[in-house]
């Protein structure tokens, strides 16, 4: 066998046991969150830390992106005189594809890569090993909470993002191009199925999951990753890998889950 | 449940563990008698931490016996190692302290963890906890905002807050001047009396070890060259010991035109 194909197999192997880890990481976790005893208080820290200081950066993207999407889709549907349909064109897009897909990529920059890197300074600083002596279960402590705010928060602020997106498009639409607020406001509603709000909020939901899972993940098990240095250079290392990492998960199960919806 | 009447609190037999390629500990064999103030003394990077990550279950053995307590944590689950874990305090070289808690909040978590003690009683234990450590003006300080002496001092009220039956303390003199070091000795002596307690530490400094310990294993290399109490060392004719005891480099007696001609030879 040529020494291109062991390479090959080795590589494969090794990120198939990765992948073994991050799977037990995640059934370990969701374990420690369905087993008592719980705890609200650091699931309300970690809802403060996901989702209310993730607020204003949601709220001002969601703003522009509705803006802008207004403006293409007016350029667009005026070429063919069906304006009235500029609400149904925003609001589906905002709802199925746009409003989850941009909330995760906002969340992963403003959330995703802060946890991995705190996470993986307490791996480096020994934090996690004082837990584990002090018999405090990280899985439970640490990772429970984040997953279910996770879970928790970034449904909700994928509401606010579309929510807001929808008035940067009415802004945008109604107010400065002078379509009818009720063709706008009339057009959504009569084309926004109920599939298509299961399909934001799944995707949403699943979303929140990848983010937390592979952050959290990433920064637990710095010290099993062999290529490279451990300190701060690991942890940006690491940072780095957890935000392109699930970004690309995120557009691969948004791929998925809309083949599945559809 | 733990045995209140073992009289040997640790015993390790024939433990060897790799990094690796690389063997760090090899054939390590040792026993703890309870009350007693064990110190493992060697050199930077001898093996001596990973030997006490190996006590307390945090690093896995390739093969031999460790026995904490009376179990065999080898054979331990995940659950069974957390509770035997409820019996022992870790003091980390760095205090490892959770830098987005206070020092007072740090020391309390395994508290709130582990008891259903009230808020009051929390706070009174640890506040009595930091008087002892000589930290009771900082119990409100993050932290970032405590020097290497206090983290060390901090690290161990954390680690002592549930009155463990061991305590395990690694390098508590690394990086502090000779002053804060000879403190923080007599620390882990108060506590010994005190609280009744067991303690492991694991030091390079000769003159720390020599002041606590009642009994010394000195560790080469990843290997066990002698365990005695501080006479048997004193007066070990082990040129390794000789040389840690005189602080002399290992290769100290390499003449200077020998090695000179050993470069220039190639």
């Amino acid at each position: 066998m040529s020494m291109h194909k062991l390479d090959t197999m080795s590589y494969l192997e090794s990120m198939l046991i990765r992948l073994g880890i991050a799977g037990i990481f995640l059934l370990e976790t969701g374990k420690m969150i369905l087993l008592p005893p719980y705890s609200l208080k650091p699931l309300v820290k970690q809802i403060a830390f996901i989702g209310a200081r993730s607020l204003l950066v949601i709220v001002v993207a969601g703003l522009f992106v509705g803006m802008v999407i207004a403006l293409q889709f007016y350029d667009t549907l005026v070429r063919f005189g069906s304006v009235s349909l500029l609400g149904s064109a925003v609001g589906l897009s905002l709802i199925r594809e746009l409003g989850p897909v941009l909330t995760a990529l906002l969340v992963i920059g403003r959330s995703g890569s802060a946890m991995c890197a705190e996470i993986g300074i307490m791996r480096v600083d020994n934090q996690i090993d004082a837990l584990e002596c002090m018999a405090i279960d990280p899985y439970r402590y640490l990772f429970g909470p984040r997953i279910l705010a996770g879970i928790i928060c970034v449904p909700i602020l994928t509401a606010v993002f579309v929510l807001v997106g929808i008035f940067g498009g009415y802004f945008v639409g109604v107010i400065l191009f002078g379509v009818s607020p009720g063709s706008y406001f009339q057009g959504m509603s009569d084309t926004v199925l109920n599939r298509d709000l299961f399909m934001g909020f799944s995707k949403s939901l699943v979303f929140g999951l990848l983010i937390v899972w592979i952050a959290c993940d990433k920064g637990f098990n710095l010290h099993l990753d062999k290529h490279g240095a451990y300190g701060s250079e690991g942890v940006s290392r690491i940072t780095t890998e957890a935000v392109v990492i699930s970004s690309i998960a995120i557009l691969f199960s948004d791929y998925l889950l809309s083949a599945l919806i559809l | 449940m733990i045995d209140p009447n073992i009289k040997q609190v640790i015993e390790i037999e024939g433990l060897n563990s790799w990094y690796g390629d690389k063997q760090i500990l090899s054939n390590i064999s040792l026993s703890v008698k309870r009350k007693e103030v064990m110190v493992i003394m060697g050199h930077s990077g001898s093996g001596k931490s990973t030997l006490l990550r190996h006590m307390i279950g945090l690093n896995q053995a390739v093969s031999g016996s460790i026995k904490l307590l009376g179990k065999e944590i080898t054979s331990l689950n995940r659950n069974e190692l957390f509770e035997l874990r409820k019996h022992i305090g870790v003091a980390f070289q760095n205090g490892a302290l959770f830098s987005s808690m206070t020092l007072q909040e740090n020391v309390e978590l395994p508290l709130y963890e582990h008891t259903k003690l009230d808020r009051n009683t929390i706070r009174i234990m640890s506040r009595l906890k930091l008087e002892l450590m000589n930290l009771s003006d900082s119990e409100s300080l993050m932290p970032a905002e405590l020097s290497g002496g206090m983290l060390k001092r901090a690290g161990l009220a954390r680690a002592v807050i549930m009155d463990p039956e061991i305590l395990f303390f690694d390098e508590p003199s690394a990086g502090l001047d000779p002053v804060t070091s000879a403190e923080l000795d007599d620390l882990i002596l108060q506590l010994r009396d005190a609280l009744n307690m067991t303690i492991i530490v694991v030091t390079h400094e000769m003159e720390s070890a020599f002041k606590i310990a009642d009994r010394i294993t000195v560790i080469d290399n990843g290997q066990q060259i002698m365990t005695g109490d501080k006479e048997t060392i004193k007066n070990s004719t082990d040129p390794r010991i000789i040389n840690m005891l005189e602080r002399r480099a290992m290769n100290d007696n390499i003449d200077a035109d020998d090695y000179l001609n050993k470069l220039t030879r190639n």
